[in-house]
């Protein structure tokens, strides 16, 4: 496939040769002066040099009364019988809904409050000022995408904020409908640059011609930087989630049309030493509602501010041009032959080209994250369940920064940190999972002894997710060469035809879980392969894989890394071959596999409680629906599914290595 | 004889008669080059002086052929300087390479024609002894179209039309005339005037191109708005072809015989067979001509006016064109009276002072109205009205009549900025009217950014104009030059920058060609413009007119 060259060689290029920017606390500055004379500094942000510059409610009406939602009204006004004029009024409150009406003042309330709440909360905020000098260039040069991570609200208050601190436009935010039923925020995050849209509009031709325009004109005219989720909402496993398309492919569109010359899409990737959500995420994942964003709730949670939540790293990656990716790909014939102001649907070449580009961009986002210690000892901590010896986590712990490190990922260690400090002070900050007792490190279970037998595993399962979203920042760092690991282990063979079956097998059935470039699994497995070998885990030949005498170590750790979904996914896997008869619904399948392995686990016959977790289970049905076991049908009130109990036999039998992989080989291995 | 030189006081003068700007000094002219260019006088390049015979390839001439030709009379040359006047049209390589080196294949022999039935002769030989024709009006090609395939083994014999160059008949009761189709536009203006009549075709090469060669590649003219291009104005054709003669049997002015077999012949380039009569509508001459200029703020209102314009009076509005102000001071010849220029100091003040326009973005319309005396004012009138509303200002005949001229100059500037280490073309595309905007802004960064990854170190010149309007788009002209001190392949560079500006052309929805041709200089995007099944279509066409490829220019397909 030629046209992924681009993307792989690129890939392939940043993973040998990582160089990455300093770190700079812009709290630091914060702490020495005043957060009023800075809320009122003088702000002349850096623009878009083709900039005509416009307020808020002009970009409306230039919306309202542009061509495209014009013919989109004229359209339905036709089809339903109706005057335009209802329609149009229809679009107009849909805009005032969307619509954000950034002010300079509320910024500036907001970089008051924001400085007081930060400091409270964090140690430290540290950002690499040659991305924001970059982002700088970029901003006067072409249209700004920006494409952070999410794993928790703060990130684009944090985001703006930052952009606020260095004299940036501030960016436009693509923000869910959700914040709107809070009173008083949610206006006021309309004033600082929020936009809302809703969290499905598919079906609605009218809402999303009008958001589409929306989100297009901002950025035709330079008028801000736009800022939205590709992972399009925070991820509660701290693991990214798998790209939505809508926004990005909206944004993309101005270039396809070339109503602009380029556009730059930015990676940034944020990570948090201490999530504020983490046990707010655990119970949801368990299946405890999320609680509705309201500003009463938002009043409760303020007792927060008396925790510690350490530091956050921003890294904002090099801007991406568009222009040069889509360069030799792209076909744009058929967006010369309609009218620009027509709907027209994407081309299969060009969605694909939209997926690609998603996939990339988190990549990006993964490639730069920070990992702190912590995130190391949390991952040791639990293939060491229930207890390890300190002094042994500790040297654990400095054995898997080195491999981290050499699988490309990018440690954060204070320098001249003894390790002992460091996980020390991880334990300090996270003291909520883990405590120190008698010299070994337990998970702070607190209370688990008493009470009935489920709610002793419902605890265990809390603490146990909340410890797993911090190893979890590892995991797709680790993937390729786990997975290698993995399919080592499953084959019992070394033939490498035969391993590289097994690491496709289990790429395609993890496929919604990690994440993975599409259609380049060969790369991948070779890519696994060669941080493998680079680490001595393992030895190749023309036809052979083996693990090294010394290797084993690195091999059994791996696998060991990625067992509890291997294990998870066996039980969802289990529950559905035994448990569905008929077809059901994601409302249905949630807590039935959901009480299936409660089930398991209070009778102790599988430690797996990460299996609990509802994003576990959401994602295996998604790989099994791609792979046509499981068939998806949509109905009038969403979707349901339909179990093939053949194919999923055959997939527990290729995990239970009863049948080997069967699959066509690969020509090219 | 026309061309642009630096006098001895260093000012830019153009020299000739032909133009009204002829002797006249160009003050400002030295400065704005310099100024854009980073070019200098003092670095100046040496062409050479005059054709080295020996640089020449020998002629391909079998004997027998010789004979066959000589025994038709008609008169012929093996001369090496006249085989490489016609080995080349006016690409920016092609002047290049006549400059600094030599082509590596050219005619073999000229032959001069002077009747339709000579011509009938010549294809008749060149299929006896399989031969390669290639037609040659009046060398004005900017499409690579007159570069001999070097690949070409059979002996390669220059058509030449220029001695066919008379007017048969004019029909004052239809208003058409038959005229041999060498004649070159000027002289067929010039002679059907003295009838007191005109075709109106005003391409800007008029002055060397012929009326074949308009047919040839579908030319288009200044004027188009009143009187048509070139496939509106045509009423027949004859055409010689390997096959025989090709025409239609009436000189009506529309017919349903199936597709318009005009519309193989416009366009072929020169590889179906050589045109040799047309028939062509004529118009009495205009009663009154008036320019006009109009001066908007920025390009962008300029164009949006050019629509409105075309929308509104259409087909009467003959010319509009658009350059950059400071391109047309460039060109402002030296006035004489100071009363004059205490006049012209006192309108620039007004435009870049009290309407807040500025000077660097600023944006000249040049309009042209022909026709009764009433009608043109009431024409020009709505057309400045319309102006007004999109922040227009009038900027007087004068300034109408410098950017008229300024097109037929244009060329010359290019052989100037060559001696002085400044290479530029200009290159063409059509484009719907939603589309003209994003572009213009485009191709231009684009070659701006293109010539930053190439190596130019001097940032390069390049503006647009719209110089033709239609009721469903506009054609627009690009020009582009750059400094190539310090590069050594300025061709090759030249030619990359010229072709990633023609992807983005294409890629923004222009066209692949509004009136230049394809020749071979375009050829690589033909499939791309009209699909494979169009290109299938056109390929055998092309099989069963010339089976043996007698028309072996390559051009096209």
């Amino acid at each position: 496939m030629v046209p992924h060259s681009l993307f792989v060689c690129s890939q392939q290029k940043e993973l040998t040769s990582k160089k990455r920017d300093e770190f700079e606390d812009i709290l630091e500055e914060r702490r020495l002066s005043s957060d009023l004379r800075y809320a009122m500094k003088c702000y002349t942000p850096v623009i878009y040099k083709g900039l005509s510059p416009c307020k808020p409610n002009a970009i409306k009406s230039v919306v309202l009364q542009s061509e495209q939602v014009q013919y989109v009204i004229k359209q339905l006004a036709k089809e339903m019988g109706e005057s335009p004029d209802i329609i149009q009024e229809e679009a107009m409150e849909i805009l005032d809904e969307m619509g954000h009406s950034m002010q300079l003042g509320t910024v500036r309330f907001f970089a008051f409050t924001l400085s007081k709440i930060f400091k409270q909360l964090f140690q430290r905020v540290c950002v690499n000022e040659e991305g924001m000098q970059r982002l700088q260039r970029a901003i006067q040069e072409h249209p700004v995408v920006l494409l952070p991570s999410h794993r928790s609200y703060v990130d684009f208050l944090m985001l703006s904020y930052l952009l606020y601190t260095y004299d940036l436009a501030l960016p436009v935010i693509a923000a869910g409908i959700d914040f709107l039923g809070m009173k008083i925020v949610g206006e006021l995050l309309r004033r600082a640059g929020a936009f809302f849209m809703r969290r499905s509009f598919g079906g609605n031709r009218l809402y999303w011609a009008v958001f589409a325009e929306y989100v297009k004109t901002m950025l035709r005219n330079g008028y801000a930087p736009i800022e939205f989720f590709l992972e399009g909402t925070r991820s509660r496993t701290a693991k990214t989630l798998t790209p939505k398309f809508g926004l990005l492919s909206i944004v993309m569109e101005p270039f396809f049309k070339r109503e602009v010359f380029d556009t730059y899409l930015v990676p940034i990737s944020i990570s948090y030493e201490r999530i504020l959500e983490e046990s707010l995420y655990a119970y949801e994942l368990l299946g405890v509602p999320k609680p509705k964003e309201s500003t009463s709730g938002l009043l409760k949670a303020r007792r927060i501010l008396s925790d510690n939540f350490g530091t956050i790293h921003i890294y904002v990656g090099q801007p991406v041009s568009l222009r040069t990716l889509a360069s030799g790909r792209i076909n744009l014939c058929p967006y010369n032959l309609v009218p620009r102001h027509l709907p027209q649907k994407p081309t299969e070449d060009i969605q694909e080209f939209v997926s690609d580009v998603a996939y990339k961009m988190e990549l990006l986002q993964i490639e730069n994250m920070v990992l702190s210690p912590w995130v190391l000892v949390a991952a040791v901590l639990l293939q060491n369940l229930p207890a390890i010896d300190f002094e042994l986590l500790i040297e654990k712990t400095v054995w898997l920064k080195g491999l981290t490190q050499a699988f490309g990922g990018f440690i954060e260690w204070p320098d001249n940190l003894c390790a002992k400090k460091a996980v020390m002070s991880g334990l300090t900050l996270h003291s909520n999972i883990a405590r120190l007792v008698d010299g070994h490190v337990v998970l702070n279970d607190k209370g688990i002894e008493d009470g009935a037998v489920g709610e002793i595993v419902f605890k265990r399962a809390l603490v146990i997710l909340m410890c797993s979203t911090y190893r979890n920042q590892l995991l797709n760092v680790f993937v390729r060469p786990s997975l290698v690991a993995l399919a080592l282990q499953m084959t019992r063979s070394f033939r490498k035809e035969e391993v590289y079956s097994s690491f496709s097998f289990l790429r395609d059935i993890f496929s919604d879980e990690f994440i993975f470039f599409p259609g380049i699994s060969l790369k991948d497995f070779e890519e696994g392969c060669f941080l493998l070998t680079k680490c001595d885990a393992i030895q190749t030949t023309q036809q052979e894989i083996y693990p090294t005498d010394k290797g084993s170590v690195v091999v059994s750790f791996l696998s060991a890394m990625f067992r509890s979904f291997v294990e998870g996914y066996q039980l969802i896997f289990r529950y559905l071959s035994k448990e569905t008869k008929e077809a059901f619904t994601e409302k249905q399948f949630i807590p039935g596999v959901r009480s299936f392995v409660f089930q398991l686990l209070e009778k102790g016959t599988t430690q797996c409680y990460e299996a609990l977790s509802s994003d576990m289970q959401k994602n295996a049905l998604a790989a099994l629906v791609q792979l046509g076991a499981v068939k998806k049908k949509k109905m009038s009130n969403g979707f349901s599914y339909s179990v093939n109990q053949e194919a999923i036999h055959k997939i527990l039998d290729v995990f239970d290595a009863r049948t080997p992989v069967q699959k066509p080989m690969a020509a090219r291995l | 004889d026309s061309k642009f030189i630096f006098n001895k006081k260093g000012q830019a003068e153009f020299t000739g008669k032909r133009y009204r700007l002829g002797g006249m000094v160009l003050p400002t002219f030295k400065e704005w080059i310099e100024k854009t260019f980073g070019a200098s006088l003092e670095h100046k390049t040496t062409s050479r002086a005059s054709l080295n015979v020996n640089d020449v390839p020998p002629p391909i001439v079998n004997e027998e052929f010789l004979q066959d030709l000589r025994a038709t009379k008609i008169s012929y040359s093996q001369d090496a300087e006249d085989r490489v006047f016609r080995a080349h049209g006016h690409c920016l390589h092609e002047i290049f390479v006549l400059r600094e080196g030599m082509f590596k294949r050219i005619p073999d022999i000229v032959v001069w024609p002077v009747c339709h039935e000579d011509v009938v002769k010549i294809v008749e030989l060149a299929c006896k002894h399989n031969l390669c024709i290639i037609p040659f009006g009046g060398g004005t090609s900017v499409s690579s179209a007159l570069e001999c395939p070097e690949e070409e083994k059979r002996t390669i014999v220059s058509l030449d039309t220029s001695q066919m160059n008379r007017i048969l008949w004019i029909d004052e009761k239809n208003l058409t005339a038959c005229v041999e189709a060498g004649i070159i536009g000027q002289d067929l203006e010039k002679q059907l005037s003295e009838s007191g009549f005109c075709t109106g075709h005003e391409p800007d090469s008029m002055e060397f191109s012929s009326l074949g060669g308009w047919v040839a590649t579908r030319a288009s003219g200044m004027k188009k708005n009143i009187y048509g291009n070139i496939e509106d104005l045509v009423i027949h054709i004859k055409m010689v072809t390997p096959r025989g003669i090709v025409e239609k049997n009436c000189q009506v002015p529309r017919m349903s015989t199936g597709p318009d077999i005009h519309h193989f012949i416009m366009g072929s380039e020169g590889t179906l067979g050589v045109v040799t009569e047309v028939t062509i509508k004529i118009r009495p001459l205009p009663e009154y001509q008036k320019y006009g200029s109009v001066v908007f703020p920025n390009f962008e209102r300029g164009v949006a006016c050019l629509r409105e314009v075309a929308k509104q009076v259409r087909r009467i509005t003959k010319l509009l064109l658009w350059l950059l102000l400071f391109y047309c001071h460039a060109l402002k010849p030296q006035v004489a009276s100071i009363f004059t220029s205490f006049l012209d100091g006192l309108k620039k003040f007004y435009i870049t002072k009290f309407k807040g326009f500025d000077p660097n973005i600023l944006c000249v319309a040049t309009l042209l109205f022909e026709g009764d005396r009433e009608k043109v004012l009431q024409h020009e009138k709505q057309v400045y009205d319309i102006a007004t509303k999109f922040g227009g200002l009038a900027a007087g005949e004068d300034n109408g009549q410098r950017g008229y001229m300024l097109t037929f100059v244009i060329a010359y500037l290019r052989d100037l900025g060559l001696d002085y280490y400044v290479i530029g073309e200009s290159f063409e595309t059509s484009v719907p009217w939603d589309r003209v905007l994003d572009l213009c802004r485009n191709v231009k960064e684009r070659i701006v950014r293109e010539c930053k990854e190439k190596g130019v170190q001097f940032a390069p010149f390049s503006t647009c104009r719209v110089t033709q309007t239609y009721d469903a788009g506009a054609c627009v002209y690009f020009y582009f030059a750059f400094n190539y001190r310090g590069i050594s392949d300025p061709i090759h560079v030249y030619e990359e920058i010229e072709r990633a500006a023609r992807e983005e052309i294409l890629a923004n929805g222009g066209s692949l060609s509004h009136h230049h041709g394809v020749g071979k200089l375009r050829k690589r995007w033909m499939k791309e413009s009209i699909s494979d099944v169009g290109l299938g279509m056109l390929r055998s066409v092309k099989e069963y007119v010339d089976p043996n490829n007698i028309f072996g220019n390559k051009n096209l397909l």
